[in-house]
């Protein structure tokens, strides 16, 4: 190979493979919206169906069978405390829209403002496990010593695997900021 | 044969410090490089000898928790990025022009450019451990939103990581221009010496793998101080998310950091056995399908997280499959040396031992593979003794086995082989004592990564620190047998060995300042 | 003391010698060195155990051949006893043998590896549900149905730690409030974390899960007899990672309900 076509050479060589390299750079961000998209289908990490994706028309109610529902919640980094709902466990059956409430309790003489992150278990259960009232994501604020009851609406898919008899809807309460939703 | 090469007029050597920083010259550059990476495994090597002491004997004598996991962070990060990766890129630059026939790199200003990067990235890292808050204390891993929590030290490690990063991509898209550009006539693909074929394939390894790690670190930047939440749950995002895409990186990281010594002992045996190396087409299949499967099998890392039962089963079959790549290799090895006529001096012995004691790391590797068993090991000293086999005995001992190989080709001197033999048995005693405990230590249940532990694993500790001391001292004696032969000692003739395979061989020892400068004829 | 000391470390060098140990010595005896894994007291942690014992039989095996042909070739192929080196460079029915083989063996543990995951990964039909939430440093334990719920904090004085006083027998495997379960119960424990990402890890009781912030994970266990059972956090989670131990009372179901009404008593 003679010098020039050599250099070109080296130039194509170099060009192609620092596209490939910004193309894997990008990929590394790809990878977040793939990751989310891979957790819904499999219900990877207990991300549940979010309001937006639950469809308008009832689901049937499946009387022949009940499923455990049970509440936990987490309080984190703001002087809150969260009750969860009065009964822990919920049996429902599927198909059946069913209310809980769980209650805030400001412990700060100031204002303050949270938000709830909602997680499911078992992970393979979280995609059928649909709120279709929640105050997850949302900013909740409460003035100083304020308590506020917050409902949660949700519906079991009748879909759910038979094996799964038990889910628990667990919520981890933070600081507000700003907030994007897993799965916008 | 003869010194075929003739020294054309243009061979002057620069003088002075000047020509080692703008040296364009892939000899002065993979001797920088070498150094480099010794100056590297020297400090790395230090930091493990303060987690050594602290841990030979329970209770906290040494130095405070926080500290120590700043050590076993570092440690890691130092020997990963700073040790091994830059020593195989030395290898590469001083031996793949040799071996293609080729006069120099394909780009010698970038070479010369993704070296000097090296000392600044490090430089920051070392750095950060005198920051207020301390260097990163996360583990090399450098998992949120523990990493989030961290101060000053963790930004300091982010760029470190960024600079090493496009060091290594440079590198990478150096040695594949070389490769498919610099070739002698002749030098058909699959005439290539194994070793320039392990590189081309780490060198893509590299160039998939590390962008992604860049990316992922960026965002962990932008989290702890741009308000983004990909990694934070209050923010919508998912700490598993981080880890997800960092063994997406970190899983061909591993075979990046094996492959070039899979190359090298592929030299080195043939040569002490003399016969020629068995199964060279597996040989090339097989590193191509473990560096493949690599990018599969990156959620072994996590199988604690909490995946769906899906996910677990693939990750288990996947990387059980690499078993079978990395099976092919060590057979071909063993064939190469069935009916063979050995010598073992010092290159020899110590690619017998990568062998040998890689083996024992993917046996171990084997185990961890299988999920259910790995809820067990998951976290202990299990996991530490296994990547100690393999990247020590791996990488490490594999780089050894070269550095004693080419020695006389760089310095034009033999080796002390009396120091050789001292530092090979020393090493692996030593390493042996150090490591293996550990993997005892894993299944009675101590956790990695803690600072001091129940009293029922005081007595393996002991053991392991001391043969620990005796690693770390004993790698002196490489830079003594190093120093010795730049300085003097018996000349080397132009083969070395008996026979050796390669064009590196047919030039003279010490291989002239430049060499090739026109393409030898390769039949 | 010393002698005693001794005594472990000559043990602890003849283990040094070969995993063969493991294929000789009883048990009773590996557990005490610590050699092997726990004695395990679940469904889990046993079929774990066997598990680890089947891979560790067949990868001690390979490795033993492997080891037997290498030493073989060093003693017999050397050019100092005058061998002549053969011309071969490849075969290809060896090369389809040790690609198939290898096969071979994986299929034969990959079987119960996956029969073992789909035991694990069974939560349905708990008799009780634990929550476990990690923190920096600790572990907050809450019985979900019964109102009781505490924290559960390392209490091995400083002093231990240091070194000015003797390290007691349960040195940093010792807590404040234990968890107490009843003997024979399918308990499902649920895991997350307050603020960076913890491991729950009793090793005789099963493998480990990682407590996550924001999110919520799950294992069982079912414990098979009664005693106290230790472990520790398997994750690094900062300054005091080796400083957040985990002990679980395993008790009869009449001892459980009294420790239930005394914990609600106290709340």
């Amino acid at each position: 190979m003679s010098k020039s076509s050599r250099q070109k050479s080296n130039r194509r060589v170099v060009g192609w493979l620092s596209l490939w390299v910004l193309g894997m750079f990008g990929f590394g961000y790809a990878l977040v919206p793939l990751y989310d998209i891979f957790c819904e289908i499999t219900g990877l990490n207990g991300k549940s169906a979010t309001l937006s994706e639950v469809s308008a028309k009832p689901l049937e109610i499946d009387r022949s069978r009940t499923v455990t529902v049970e509440f936990a919640v987490d309080v984190s980094g703001i002087p809150w405390r969260v009750d969860r709902p009065e009964i822990v466990r919920l049996k429902v059956h599927p198909g059946e829209a069913t209310t809980v409430t769980y209650a805030a309790h400001s412990l700060t003489d100031s204002r303050s403002a949270g938000q709830a992150v909602p997680s499911v278990s078992p992970a393979r259960a979280a995609r059928h496990f649909r709120k279709t009232e929640c105050f997850c994501f949302t900013r909740q604020e409460l003035a100083p010593r304020e308590s506020k009851v917050m409902p949660v609406t949700f519906v079991v898919d009748p879909a759910l695997p038979e094996e799964v008899k038990t889910i628990t809807l667990s919520y981890a309460v933070y600081p507000a900021k700003n907030i994007v939703p897993a799965n916008s | 044969m003869t010194t075929t090469v003739a020294d054309h007029h243009h061979d002057e050597v620069p003088k002075g410090i000047t020509r080692w920083l703008f040296t364009t010259n892939h000899k002065d550059i993979g001797t920088l490089y070498l150094w480099f990476s010794f100056t590297m495994f020297l400090i790395g090597g230090a930091m493990a000898l303060v987690i050594r002491a602290e841990l030979f004997q329970p209770g906290l004598q040494v130095v405070d928790p926080h500290f120590y996991n700043q050590m076993v962070t570092v440690h890691a990060l130092i020997m990963i990025f700073g040790a091994v990766m830059p020593g195989f890129v030395g290898f590469a630059n001083w031996m793949i022009p040799m071996m293609i026939g080729a006069p120099d790199m394909a780009l010698p200003r970038l070479n010369n450019w993704s070296f000097w990067l090296l000392p600044f990235a490090t430089s920051l890292l070392i750095l950060s451990l005198f920051v207020p808050g301390g260097g990163p204390a996360a583990g090399w891993t450098i998992y949120p939103p523990l990493s989030v929590q961290g101060g000053m030290g963790v930004d300091l490690t982010i760029f470190t990581i960024h600079i090493l990063g496009m060091s290594s991509i440079l590198g990478a898209i150096n040695i594949i221009a070389t490769i498919m550009n610099m070739r002698a006539p002749g030098m058909t693909l699959m005439k290539m010496p194994l070793f320039v074929w392990t590189w081309v394939i780490t060198a893509f390894l590299l160039i998939a793998a590390m962008p992604v790690l860049a990316g992922a670190v960026t965002m962990l930047l932008t989290d702890r101080h741009f308000g983004t939440a990909f990694f934070d749950p209050a923010g919508g995002g998912d700490p598993v998310m981080f880890q997800h895409i960092f063994w997406f990186f970190g899983h061909p990281e591993v075979y990046i950091l094996i492959l070039p010594a899979f190359g090298i002992i592929s030299q080195v045996i043939p040569t002490f056995a003399r016969k020629p190396l068995f199964g060279y087409t597996s040989m090339v299949f097989a590193a191509a399908a473990i560096a493949f499967l690599s990018f599969i099998v990156w959620a072994h890392h996590m199988y604690t997280v909490g995946m769906p039962l899906s996910g677990e089963l693939f990750f288990m079959y996947s990387t059980m499959l690499i078993a079978i790549p990395t099976g092919v290799k060590i057979f071909n090895w063993m064939a190469t040396m069935w009916r063979g006529s050995m010598s073992f001096e010092t290159p020899m012995l110590y690619a017998i031992a990568t062998v040998a004691l890689f083996t024992v790391g993917g046996l171990t590797g084997l185990m961890m593979a299988i999920t259910p068993a790995d809820f067990q090991y998951h976290d202990t000293y299990f996991i530490v003794a296994h990547f100690h086999y393999v990247i020590f005995c791996g990488s490490v001992l594999g780089m050894f086995a070269g550095v004693y190989y080419w020695l006389p080709k760089w310095t034009g001197h033999m080796y002390n082989e009396t120091l050789g033999k001292w530092h090979f048995w020393l090493t692996i005693i030593a390493f042996n004592v150090t490591f293996f405990p550990q993997h005892f230590l894993g299944f009675a249940g101590m956790p990695r990564r803690i600072p001091d532990y129940a009293l029922q694993f005081a007595e393996f500790n002991v053991v392991s620190s001391i043969g620990g001391f005796v690693l770390g001292y004993s790698q002196l004696i490489l830079l003594v047998v190093v120093i010795k032969a730049i300085r003097g000692g018996k000349k080397a003739s132009a083969e070395v060995w008996d026979n050796p395979e390669g064009l590196e061989w047919s030039v003279a020892s010490p291989a002239p300042y430049h060499t090739f400068a026109t393409a030898p004829e390769v039949r | 003391m010393i002698i005693n000391r001794l005594k472990h470390l000559l043990s602890a060098g003849t283990a040094l010698v070969s995993m063969l140990v493991l294929w000789a010595v009883p048990a009773s005896v590996q557990a005490e060195w610590g050699l092997n894994l726990q004695r395990p007291v679940t469904e889990i942690a046993r079929v774990q155990y066997d598990l680890h014992m089947l891979i560790m039989y067949i990868v001690t095996v390979i490795g033993i051949i492997v080891f037997a042909i290498m030493f073989y070739s060093i003693f017999k192929f050397r050019k100092s006893k005058g061998a002549q080196p053969a011309k071969f460079s490849h075969s290809t029915k060896a090369e389809v043998i040790w690609t198939v083989i290898p096969t071979l063996i994986l299929i034969v543990m990959a079987v119960p590896s996956t029969k073992a995951l789909l035991l694990m990964e069974d939560t349905t039909e708990s008799d009780m549900v634990v929550k476990v939430t990690g923190y920096q440093w600790g572990w907050h334990y809450d019985y979900m149905e019964e109102d009781v719920s505490f924290f559960s904090k390392l209490t091995t004085p400083q002093s231990q730690i240091t070194g000015t006083e003797t390290k007691g027998e349960n040195y940093l495997l010792e807590v404040d409030n234990h968890l107490v379960l009843p003997v024979g119960q399918k308990v499902r424990i649920l895991l997350t974390a307050r603020d960076v990402i913890h491991a729950w890890w009793v090793p005789q009781l099963g493998g480990k899960k990682d407590a996550i912030p924001g999110f919520i994970n799950e294992m069982w266990i079912r414990a098979d007899e009664t005693g106290t059972f230790r472990g520790q956090c398997a994750e690094l989670c900062g300054k005091d990672h080796g400083y957040m131990p985990i002990v679980v009372d395993v008790v009869d179901e009449s001892q459980y309900q009294a420790w239930l009404d005394g914990q609600r008593n106290k709340g």
